[in-house]
């Protein structure tokens, strides 16, 4: 483990301030559809979700950690329209670009760095949390860790609210996943330097589905 | 414009706040109404489920519509107002630069318990919704909103005949609370209480723009009970001018 693993675990946690707590990952859309309503079909989401989106946007952090260290901004600027290429809804981008903006924000705060000033503000959310990760000194692989935590655990403490769910079985559920991120973590970061368009592009179309859903639902407790 | 940047022009950012169904979007309704000819008014509002309260005052028709703006809170009234307000400062940033300059963004929080409050991160100002219908106690049992938001409002007076509450006392009793502190009865139906809201609101603008207005923090400990060993106890508070009462930890 790295020695600044402390900074790490801050940029991991669900309590920084930077708006997380109001998403559920497609999760309440696709409990809607009847496609979760348990823990083992939670887990079974929570996996795929991980291995799809979480994996893409794993590897996009550690490419954008590592640019952010080499002080390649034309390369920063490329990740920009690949991610959205890897992402079919329009709501999702949208999502992705105001949490990334939220994650600006709450990260310029806590810890002013000449590396933000790099990204757009529109910029999305993985590819700030790289940014981030590099202006702690941290590795591509650590950034995408934080990302495919956040990919999961948000999701599974959105399902203690929106299903009738033991709290100790969700996390049961992330617990288990452990190995995977790590092995995905360690999968994503292998692309740290590999060139934009050639990153991973695993889809979801359901949870891409699921998100235009949501959108446009009335009744609604999380906002994605 | 990079983040973290003032935008040029800086409103008086209102927050709103009390429990569920207390009149928080009415009472936002009723000053559109009657400043959005005096003022530039922009609406920010915080809904447990989707947009409703926006769409609700929206159809009011009291200010143009894209001036109300919605954020979504997941289910986390309270921490959109206090642990991590980024979702509504931004949009309270961001209305400010639309349309620029405005007077005023009124924050309405969703609906919530009474220890919610809103963070001087925030808003600069903050009135506490309570109504007579939640009861004639509620204002007695203090707590940081109700003792310490810069203006109380107990609203829809007009109704304390029918649920059994003196209007007079509970306004007493508030008054105690807060040490003083404003306390407005109010009915939209009666217009005098309606000018007394807006006059607040006219002479907290004015504080804010000419620098005289230190934002506070109502929260978080609420005042509370200590049992002694004689059965009975003391209440109090952790007010910084509270100098009165023996200081003690909290375990």
């Amino acid at each position: 483990m790295a020695d600044n693993a402390a900074a790490l675990l801050l940029l991991a946690d669900g309590r920084l301030p930077a708006g997380g707590y109001a998403h559920s990952g497609g999760l309440e859309a696709t409990i809607r559809a009847g496609r979760v309503h348990d823990a083992d079909s939670l887990e079974k989401f929570l996996t795929g979700r991980a291995v799809t989106a979480g994996l893409v946007a794993g590897a996009f952090a550690a490419a954008a950690c590592h640019a952010s260290t080499k002080g390649d901004r034309v390369l920063l600027q490329e990740l920009d329209p690949e991610l959205d290429a890897r992402i079919p809804s329009p709501a999702l981008r949208a999502v992705s670009r105001s949490l990334g903006r939220q994650l600006l924000r709450a990260a310029t705060a806590i810890r002013p760095h000449p590396r933000f000033n790099e990204l757009d503000r529109t910029a999305h959310q993985p590819i700030v949390l790289g940014v981030a990760a590099a202006a702690f000194d941290l590795a591509p692989r650590d950034a995408a860790l934080a990302v495919l935590h956040e990919a999961v655990a948000g999701p599974a403490v959105a399902a203690v609210k929106l299903l009738s769910l033991d709290p100790f079985s969700a996390h049961a559920a992330l617990a288990r996943l452990t190995p995977l991120l790590d092995q995905l973590a360690s999968e994503a970061a292998k692309h740290a330097d590999t060139a934009p368009a050639d990153l991973p592009s695993a889809g979801a179309p359901l949870l891409d589905i699921a998100a235009e859903h949501h959108a446009t639902t009335d009744m609604r407790l999380f906002a994605s | 414009m990079p983040e973290n940047q003032e935008p040029r022009t800086r409103s008086l950012r209102l927050g709103v706040a009390g429990p569920v169904g207390t009149g928080k979007s009415s009472v936002i309704a009723t000053l559109c109404r009657n400043l959005a000819g005096e003022l530039n008014i922009g609406v920010i509002t915080n809904d447990i489920y989707t947009d409703e309260d926006a769409r609700f005052l929206r159809s009011a028709g009291v200010l143009p519509a894209e001036r109300i703006r919605a954020v979504e809170t997941g289910a986390c009234p309270h921490t959109a107002i206090r642990d991590d307000v980024t979702m509504n400062l931004m949009a309270v940033e961001d209305l400010e630069q639309d349309f620029a300059p405005l007077d005023i963004v009124l924050v309405e929080s969703g609906g919530d318990n009474l220890t919610a409050t809103f963070s001087p991160a925030l808003v600069d100002a903050q009135i506490f919704v309570l109504d007579v219908a939640g009861g004639g106690d509620v204002a007695r049992k203090g707590g940081p909103g109700i003792a310490r938001a810069d203006l109380l409002v107990i609203n829809k007076i007009d109704l304390a005949e029918y649920v059994d509450v003196d209007v007079e006392q509970m306004v007493k009793d508030a008054t105690a609370a807060r040490e003083g502190a404003p306390v407005l009865a109010l009915s939209r139906k009666q217009q005098d209480t309606v000018q007394q809201l807006c006059a607040w609101v006219r002479w907290m603008h004015s504080q804010h723009v000419n620098g005289s207005h230190t934002p506070i923090d109502p929260g978080p400990m609420a005042p509370h009970f200590h049992a002694d060993e004689s059965g009975e106890g003391y209440f109090h508070s952790h007010d910084d001018d509270g100098a009165a009462e023996p200081a003690h930890e909290h375990k």
